[in-house]
């Protein structure tokens, strides 16, 4: 077999993400400040906060899409903002996105918009393209939609088609942007299903902005908890844990919808961890 | 890739080492199956790295067996890519794409005819609920502010001002040069006063300020209710009970007819000085010759003729723009060809509206 395009490899011992110090901002509104984490190969790391806490813009600086204010964030060891066009360019193709809305191209059908990362970056035959959209729309439960408009489909179906496309170059890191958002409860599931396996089967590590509280507490291995009030991250480790550990009012309130610390239990024990383990070994897990 | 067809009737695939998206996938052609293959096996043993490209060559070896009635059998395949093949094939993940079956001649001929039906009528009910909307607006009935017609006179009005400051100035320059030259031969350079008069203030302002505002302001009109549309904005004032034709078009269309004529004024005067230019620096007339010439082959009808058309120009942009936004659809794409939609059937709208003008103007001998 003959190597065609290959991104050079990023130096041994890195992590995928990390953030040091990083402070995200709008002109002189400071949105999040003080951030420093690190997201895991392989893992799921989910970034929780209520709404307009700037877990979206945390997403698109991750992205490489806005400069941090002040700190830095390394992909993979390497500063986006201070590294050369051409390492720049691999580590933005070594990713896929999924935006809030899908972020479709509403002018190509489906399989042109899984197609089109494909035939920009790769030399593959055009049949060998077809048949790696066929795959990939497949694996989000779109097989047979391949000729379909994003605007013939409905949000759900919309999402799950942003992600085929982002899945389209089988990136080493996922960005999703609120996947479960706006999703009928089955749908949300089948999603989370489709996260967790992407992570099991391929390895990605996924990054995922959510409020959802079931989603979180199925598909993270790893959580940061964003503030709104205090400007900043209070916690991050896996979000039972998280829940278990706190102290923070703000936090328990998030993660119990406002009950507080009593119903902590009924929070972390809901069908999501029978998910998680009937996906992992077939038992079914009591709470 | 091992390929083992010792036993009779059985082939045996066993694919080695990466099976990525950057390796070249052998093709079914390439693998020279034997011909008596009834079973074909994969051994995934020798894999070692693989990603969805694997799955892509699996799927292609499953159709391939399907379509030659070959036993198609997977072993040793990694666990991650085998539950990830089981998802493809998962009922519970799929959705069911709606049937589509290609038209016939006849059908498609029957849909455009109906689609032209609909379109027609959908413009008319569109017109008829724009005068509905104005006589309720003349008694006071309409929920229209004041301030939204305000800020789209200002809109459509002086922020319009240095495009057609320009544009009418170097039509009459033009109009006045092409003019000049066959005149000279005949020594009428001063007949020159008479075209551009003439030109500008029936013709060539009102059209040119009606091609401006189509292009910038109709354009606008329909990419910004397109837009509203998609997301959901003139249904929000729907279902607050608020018409989108009191609320948005109105504003707009009033605006326009308010706006059209005295732009067509200013255009003329730029067209005239224009010309004029071209009179006294080229065709070496004075000022005072200019002018009177001007006042005696142009009368006030001509004026008024140009500004009716500018009138007329700025009801038929503000219904295209308006009526290509409104009814635009609910993505991207769609908002691109309402812009292009409005502009084109403004322009189209104002030729046959210039014909009709002319020769009523022809007819009433005015």
């Amino acid at each position: 077999m003959t190597p065609l395009k290959s991104p050079s490899n990023p130096p041994s011992e890195t992590h995928p993400i990390e953030v040091r110090d990083v402070t995200l901002s709008y002109g002189q509104r400071i949105v999040q400040d003080k951030l420093t984490f690190t997201v895991q190969k392989g893992a799921t790391f989910v970034i929780m906060g209520g709404s307009g806490c700037g877990k979206s813009t945390l997403l698109r600086h991750l992205i490489g899409l806005h400069k941090p204010a002040a700190g830095t964030i390394l992909r993979d060891g390497h500063d986006l903002w201070h590294c050369d066009m051409k390492t720049q360019h691999q580590i933005r193709q070594a990713s896929g996105t999924m935006f809030q809305s899908g972020g479709l191209w509403s002018s190509m059908t489906l399989a042109e918009n899984v197609a089109f990362p494909l035939e920009e970056y790769t030399n593959l035959h055009p049949r060998e393209i077809r048949e790696l959209c066929q795959v990939k729309l497949a694996l989000v439960g779109l097989a047979g939609f391949e000729n379909f408009y994003p605007a013939e489909l409905s949000g759900g179906m919309q999402k799950r088609a942003g992600i085929a496309r982002a899945m389209a170059l089988d990136p080493k890191i996922l960005f999703l942007d609120e996947p479960s958002a706006g999703l009928d409860p089955i749908s949300a599931r089948r999603l989370d299903e489709l996260i967790i396996e992407l992570r099991e089967s391929l390895h990605t590590t996924i990054i995922v902005v959510t409020h959802e509280l079931q989603s979180i507490f199925t598909i993270a291995t790893d959580a940061i908890f964003l503030d709104s009030a205090t400007h900043t991250m209070t916690a991050q480790g896996h979000p039972r844990q998280i829940l278990q550990d706190t102290t923070d009012q703000n936090l328990i309130d998030f993660l119990t919808r406002g009950t507080g610390k009593t119903d902590r239990q009924k929070a972390i024990c809901p069908e999501s961890i029978q998910l998680q383990s009937a996906l992992s070994s077939s038992a079914p897990s009591s709470c | 890739m091992i390929i083992d067809a010792t036993r009779p009737g059985e082939t045996i695939l066993m694919p080695e080492g990466d099976w990525l998206k950057q390796m070249q996938i052998p093709r079914i052609g390439d693998l020279a199956l034997p011909h008596d293959t009834k079973a074909l096996v994969l051994d995934g043993a020798r894999i070692r790295n693989w990603d969805t490209m694997l799955l892509a060559f699996i799927t292609r070896l499953e159709q391939y067996a399907e379509s030659n009635a070959i036993s198609f059998e997977l072993i040793n395949i990694p666990p991650g890519a085998k539950r990830l093949l089981d998802l493809t094939k998962s009922t519970s993940n799929k959705l069911e794409p709606p049937e589509r079956k290609p038209d016939s001649f006849l059908a498609t001929l029957g849909n455009k005819t109906l689609q032209a039906a609909k379109s027609f009528a959908s413009v008319n009910r569109f017109v008829g609920e724009l005068v509905m909307t104005l006589l309720k607006f003349q008694v006071g009935l309409a929920r229209t502010r004041w301030s939204d017609i305000w800020r789209q006179i200002a809109l459509a009005g002086h922020m319009a001002l240095p495009l057609i400051s320009m544009i009418g100035f170097l039509i009459g320059l033009i109009l006045a040069f092409i003019g000049s030259i066959p005149l000279k031969m005949f020594g009428a350079e001063i007949f020159v006063a008479s075209l551009v008069g003439i030109g500008i203030l029936r013709l060539m302002g009102p059209v040119m300020v009606g091609v401006v505002m189509a292009g910038r302001t109709g354009a606008a009109y329909a990419a910004e209710l397109g837009s509203m549309n998609a997301n959901d904005e003139i249904e929000a004032y729907r279902a607050m009970g608020l018409s989108p034709m009191e609320t948005l078009v109105l504003p707009r269309f009033l605006a326009l007819c308010f706006v059209l004529p005295p732009l067509c004024i200013y255009a003329d005067l730029l067209g005239l000085a224009g010309g004029m230019a071209v009179g006294i620096f080229y065709s070496g007339l004075n000022r005072t010759e200019f002018l009177r010439q001007l006042s005696s082959t142009t009368t006030l009808n001509d004026l008024f003729v140009g500004v009716f058309s500018g009138f007329v120009f700025g009801v038929l942009i503000a219904i295209c723009g308006c009526y290509q936004g409104i009814r635009c659809k609910k993505n991207s794409t769609a908002v691109g060809q309402a812009a292009t939609s409005a502009v084109v059937a403004s322009l189209i709208c104002m030729v046959i509206a210039t014909t009709i003008i002319t020769i009523l103007c022809v007819i009433l001998k005015i």
